[in-house]
């Protein structure tokens, strides 16, 4: 079922001391001010490289080199963003992270969903077999080299997007969390629809799919912030910078910022410092989006997770 | 992946199958029902040919670890060479030192990453105000959602000579170190990333296995006088212990492939000694110099390694407190 922990989450805490017989001795009490206590520091500690970022993006070069930037922006300054935003590469490759965004997220939901949904039906014959070659797949691969030979060379997918938005398709994970929401719906409501003359397409597409938008749209968004996110098979197929994603444009600024930085023994040169300033704004650019969106999207990730784990 | 542990997973649906009475009379069942639920296996075509292509021939591929393999030549290789390349890794020491260096950090990270979000889960679970809570859950999920190239820019800026923690240590009168270049440093820099990457998401099963724990069961032990610490311990644990199992089998089935895109981004030469790992040597050798056989006996290697670590686990897991992924 799904269940939204965020707020479905029965408090625990608080069924178990209502009534209690036992009550909260002084040790409890010390333990929950440190519960508390602690639970901030984590949320601190997570959020500063955030934080430190953004100060970084607005400040000046001068500040960040002498090691003056944590929380605040110093020397408060817009223009590092205008370097960047102007550019056009960056634009380019931002285009192309969203381009294979889409192609990858629309390939991989047509395979996970067909699938899942064949899966999920009990008068599908070989049903574990079909289940079982998939989820072989989990643990054991053809690894990074034979891979690379049927991309790059039997298949002649170097600096082409197919092989950025097709082979990583399909997670095996969010196959089995589709399948087992499928397996939820009633038989009841298909044999119906089948006697009213709709065939397995036309229940698919007429009753099934509508009736599944939350999970759709869950599995969408896994898949969109992993395609979003990656980088390494563009950085393996891809030579033209042209077609680079923002990570890969990402990665190449911060390789020449260290590399500067293995050349000059680590000692603040201007270089690094521009570097980090620019990375910075990249870095900011390219979570944007998701950064926006997280607040909305959260509880989908969460809900989609626990689908997973709660078999139907 | 079900973490209940009674799943009737593929083995089950197999069982069904199985009982199936007499070789023609499948067979005529797999014709009818072919006939009658076409449409429904029509669904099947495109998964499969992409699991086809995608992984399984790429899986055959890994033949070419035992044959000669020449650039432009089939996938598949030109003649047998047996174990050549298998020796070629067995006797290099740089192999060995890249397994050792796995062996180390796939150990670190499991041991740290694995119980933290069992720890936060519990932490948060205790937690009385539920505003606080949602406040921790939706800060501490939010670096899950992060690229692994913004991470590793991140660690750079932190660890940077005038980053953060050098200005901290140096309010401490500790010169600055130059983090990135120091092989010493490098475990504790990415197995801090890892948790600060995935403890807060990982909480989330957990406190999603908390929630089915009968209250009745915190009830009756606190009439028989058990405290807080005891109702952790003797309720709440034994309650995530399934959830607990299988996740340990699944980081235990990875512990071999340890994060290699941070480790690539991380790594720079002068940290070689404890930053390259087997995965990363392999894309060195197998990618970057092109030596395809090499490096695909090498991958094989880890593979297979990982296959047994996950399948022992699943089978001691379910020996010992009944729970397995299959």
């Amino acid at each position: 079922m799904v269940t939204d922990p965020l707020t479905a989450t029965p408090d625990i805490a608080a069924v178990r001391t209502e009534g209690g017989t036992v009550r909260d001795g002084t040790g409890y009490r010390i333990f929950r001010v440190v519960n508390v206590s602690l639970l901030g520091l984590v949320c601190v500690v997570t959020l500063y490289p955030f934080v430190n970022l953004v100060a970084k993006a607005f400040s000046s070069e001068g500040y960040i080199a002498a090691g003056q930037v944590n929380l605040i922006p110093r020397g408060f300054n817009t223009t590092t963003f205008t370097a960047v935003m102007s550019d056009p590469m960056f634009w380019t490759n931002y285009k192309n992270t969203i381009i294979y965004t889409v192609l990858g997220t629309i390939i991989a939901m047509v395979l996970t969903t067909t699938y899942a949904y064949a899966l999920s039906r009990p008068q599908l014959k070989a049903r574990g077999f079909f289940v079982g070659i998939a989820v072989f797949t989990m643990f054991f691969g053809g690894g990074l080299i034979p891979n690379y030979i049927l991309v790059a060379s039997y298949l002649g997918w170097r600096n082409s997007i197919w092989a950025i938005v097709i082979p990583g398709a399909l997670s095996v994970f969010n196959l089995l969390v589709m399948k087992s929401f499928f397996e939820n719906f009633p038989v009841e409501l298909e044999e119906a629809a089948s006697i009213d003359g709709l065939s397995t397409y036309g229940v698919f597409g007429r009753i099934v799919l509508p009736l599944s938008k939350a999970v759709l749209a869950t599995m969408t968004l896994f898949y969109a912030v992993s395609m979003w996110n990656s980088w390494f098979s563009a950085f393996l197929y891809l030579d033209k910078k042209e077609l680079f994603p923002v990570t890969v444009y990402l990665r190449s600024l911060i390789a020449a910022a260290t590399g500067s930085q293995e050349v000059t023994g680590g000692a603040g040169t201007d270089a690094v410092q521009i570097g980090a300033n620019i990375q910075s704004v990249t870095m900011l650019l390219t979570v944007l989006p998701i950064i926006c969106f997280y607040p909305f999207i959260q509880r989908y990730f969460v809900s989609g997770v626990m689908l997973g784990s709660v078999k139907g | 992946m079900s973490v209940t542990p009674t799943t009737a997973g593929p083995k089950a649906d197999a069982d069904v199958d199985a009982e199936r009475p007499r070789h023609i009379e499948r067979k005529h069942t797999w014709a009818r029902a072919l006939k009658r639920d076409w449409r429904l296996y029509t669904f099947l075509i495109l998964p499969i040919v992409f699991l086809l292509f995608f992984r399984y021939l790429p899986m055959a591929g890994n033949v070419i670890a035992f044959r000669r393999f020449k650039p432009g030549g089939s996938i598949f290789g030109e003649e047998w060479v047996g174990f050549y390349y298998f020796e070629m890794f067995i006797h290099n020491p740089q192999f060995w030192s890249v397994f050792w260096n796995t062996v180390i950090l796939g150990a670190l990270t499991l041991a740290i990453c694995f119980p933290l979000p069992i720890v936060l889960a519990l932490m948060l679970n205790e937690l009385r105000s539920r505003r606080f809570k949602k406040i921790v859950q939706t800060i501490s999920y939010l670096p899950h959602f992060m690229s692994v190239v913004i991470v590793v820019g991140i660690v750079f800026q932190l660890t940077a000579v005038n980053g953060t923690v050098n200005q901290v240590i140096g309010a401490f009168g500790v010169d600055p170190i130059p983090f990135m270049q120091l092989p010493e440093w490098f475990r504790t820099i990415y197995v801090s990333s890892e948790v600060w990457q995935t403890v807060g998401w990982g909480t989330i099963l957990y406190l999603a296995a908390l929630t089915t724990i009968d209250d009745q069961l915190y009830e009756a032990a606190r009439i028989d006088g058990a405290n807080r610490w005891k109702q952790t311990w003797h309720i709440t644990l034994p309650g995530i212990r399934p959830t607990m199992m299988v996740l340990l089998i699944l980081n235990i089935g990875s512990f071999m492939a340890v994060g290699f895109e941070k480790v690539l981004l991380l790594q720079n030469p002068l940290i070689y000694s404890t930053a390259d790992v087997i995965s990363t040597y392999l894309y060195r050798v197998g990618i970057q110099s092109a030596q395809f056989s090499y490096g695909t006996a090498i991958g094989l290697f880890e593979a297979i390694i990982g296959l047994v670590l996950v399948l022992s686990a699943n089978f001691f897991s379910r020996r010992a407190v009944g729970a397995s992924l299959w």
